[in-house]
């Protein structure tokens, strides 16, 4: 395996090697805890009280153990409609995106379909030019989407990109398996959800977790089609939130508003928002990995 | 008259199939019958690809009247180039063209760079738990949403409290307000990014260093090459067509730059630092409601970005690594 660090030292000096080791180590683990120390003190922040966070702003080690910040959170009403909103769009719009991916994937992949190379131009067109921000603002308003959660949930459910790359992906499967289906006389749907699909497992959940993290963190769309803060989702919730200068944006009545420490509640927010995420992601790591990687060495 | 064959006799007389029979043609009718559920699968995908994008495409004549979106686009006044030449006349165009270039370029200088670094530099790490514990942590900025990150920003760069301000008063340094001052803004943006995507951005190049033919490192070491060496002789050369494959299709961008980003981090003292095609489009169009020049700014932005795209595809290609489709 090329770029294998095992045995490369050779005749050098077993001195300089160990301080270029060392070096190698010390950089890295820089750059990690600064990769990793936001997150270190949202997490400390939003489960310390609000006199420790102002005794030391910077910590990463909880101070006195205060969770009013998420109980708040929790019992929030705009909070907890915002994260129903991300879940729907995010459940439906990926359940969208996987469908009209694989629907559009297999039959391309088929050897002797007539308009194939028209029906890959036209969507390999879609890739390069797009009618604009308002175009598609017009189209989606004289929809009648306007305002509502579908116009988070269609547009931008198809992605050539991974149109292509699942095309791809299904060509490689060996088309001995499908031959021997067809001489039992499989139609294509056969083929594909008893064949295809069943082998595509991999590059299915791969996609299917992209899709996911991008609807969940997606933001654009919500702030150009949603108006009704009923309809808002975490992301447009978390901006305010988080950008607030005070606290009236959380409570109305000023006694409710005396009594949150604003920055915990950020952070709590923060923290909650990107939960999912977090909590899945070493599970899930090397799906994304390797999607990466299929989406780089095309076959 | 048909011909009576032996079954399984060899010799086949051309144009025709098994047992003589005449090979037809097929009509497109009977190919269409015959793989009905592929042309079945595809027309969801073909009526979303009409609806929300092919038409959306046809609303670029937008930018060519004097839209009134009581209206419609029917009724409202064509125009012709008016738009094109107002938009080339207005000194705002200039500068949101020179933002996006500028901001696009320093996004390169920067950021290209990093994860190739990055993965040369995790590239020599032996011990296989830390390698991996630490590629672990340097991807998970990269699934954290622009808005917590910006949010973060906005937090750490405050001069009421923020951690840099902290820091910068412990060494008698007066706060600043990064965020509203435009010769921060750019830099913000750049090290933002450098923090979401280098760590992510290492996969690819690590997966090209491992395509790497360990052989040539072996010799190296035989004529008494220190790591360092090894590095810049065998690895980097070893990438050296991925980096420029992958450099020639970012150029093809170079117009481009996320709306996200920078509309959650810009305010009004940076616009003439910070304001990009994205969010010129945006408040121009939707804010301000001047749906003819922003869709014209738009109709620019793309036309441009197709050319770009296709010339540094081509380009690509003919380098021989391939390119995005």
């Amino acid at each position: 395996m090329g770029g294998n660090t095992e045995g490369r030292t050779g005749v050098v000096s077993s001195q300089r090697v160990k301080w270029f080791e060392r070096f190698v180590y010390v950089l890295l683990g820089m750059i990690a805890f600064a990769m990793i120390y936001p997150f270190l003190n949202v997490i400390a922040v939003s489960v310390s009280d609000y006199g420790a966070y102002l005794k030391n702003p910077m910590r990463i080690l909880p101070g006195k153990i205060d969770l009013s910040a998420f109980k708040f959170v929790f019992t929030h009403a705009l909070i907890l409609s915002s994260y129903r909103n991300t879940v729907i769009v995010t459940a439906a719009g990926s359940l969208l995106s996987m469908f009209l991916t694989i629907t559009m994937a297999f039959p391309l992949s088929r050897k002797n379909l007539r308009g194939k190379a028209l029906f890959t131009n036209l969507l390999i067109f879609t890739m390069l030019f797009n009618g604009g921000l308002i175009p598609n603002f017009y189209l989606i308003r004289s929809l009648g989407l306007l305002d509502t959660l579908w116009a988070l949930i269609i547009p931008g459910s198809l992605s050539a990109y991974n149109i292509i790359l699942m095309r791809s992906f299904i060509q490689s499967i060996p088309e001995s398996l499908e031959e021997a289906a067809k001489i039992d006389g499989a139609s294509d749907l056969y083929i594909l959800v008893k064949i295809i699909l069943p082998l595509s497992t991999p590059i299915l959940a791969t996609l299917t977790l992209f899709f996911a993290v991008a609807r969940w963190n997606s933001f654009f769309a919500a702030i150009v089609y949603i108006r009704d803060r009923g309809k808002w989702t975490l992301q447009l919730l978390l901006r305010e939130i988080v950008m607030a200068a005070e606290a009236t944006v959380l409570a109305s009545d000023p006694e409710a508003v005396r009594s949150i420490a604003l920055q915990n509640v950020k952070y709590a927010v923060i923290i909650v928002s990107i939960l999912p995420i977090l909590c899945l992601y070493p599970f899930l790591q090397k799906y994304f990995v390797k999607g990466v990687m299929i989406g780089a060495v095309k076959g | 008259m048909l011909l009576r064959r032996q079954a399984g006799s060899a010799a086949a007389i051309p144009g025709r199939g098994p047992y003589g029979r005449p090979y037809r043609r097929e009509t497109l009718l009977q190919h269409m019958a015959r793989n009905r559920w592929c042309y079945l699968l595809l027309l969801p995908g073909l009526v979303y690809m009409l609806i929300f994008q092919y038409i959306p495409m046809y609303g670029v004549v937008i930018a060519f009247k004097n839209f009134s979106i009581v209206k419609g686009i029917w009724a409202s006044p064509w125009i012709g180039l008016d738009n094109f030449i107002s938009l080339f006349k207005s000194s705002g165009f200039y500068q949101i063209l020179s933002n996006s270039i500028l901001i696009s370029i320093y996004r390169l200088a920067w950021g290209f760079p990093a994860p190739i670094l990055l993965a040369l530099i995790l590239n020599e790490v032996r011990n296989m738990l830390f390698k991996r514990t630490v590629q672990t942590i340097l991807y998970i900025p990269h699934f954290v949403s622009w808005v917590v990150i910006a949010g973060l920003m906005v937090n750490m760069l405050s001069p009421a409290g923020g951690v840099v301000n902290q820091i910068l008063q412990m060494f008698g340094v007066k706060p600043v307000n990064f965020l509203m001052e435009p010769a921060y803004f750019r830099s913000i943006i750049v090290v933002s990014e450098i923090w979401k995507e280098a760590g992510w951005g290492t996969i690819i190049y690590l997966a090209a260093i491992s395509g790497i033919d360990t052989s040539l490192y072996e010799a190296a070491i035989v004529d008494g090459a220190n790591r360092l060496q090894q590095m810049r002789h065998i690895t980097l050369p070893g990438i050296l067509g991925t980096i420029v494959v992958l450099l020639i299709l970012r150029m093809g961008f170079i117009l481009s730059n996320g709306f996200e980003q920078i509309f959650l981090m810009y305010n009004p003292l940076v616009y003439r630092v910070a304001d990009v095609f994205e969010t010129y489009t945006y408040r121009v169009g939707l804010m301000e409601g001047r749906f003819s020049f922003a869709t014209a700014v738009g109709v620019f932005q793309s036309v441009v970005g197709i050319v770009l795209i296709l010339a540094t595809n081509w380009i690509a290609k003919r380098y021989g690594e391939g390119g995005l489709w």
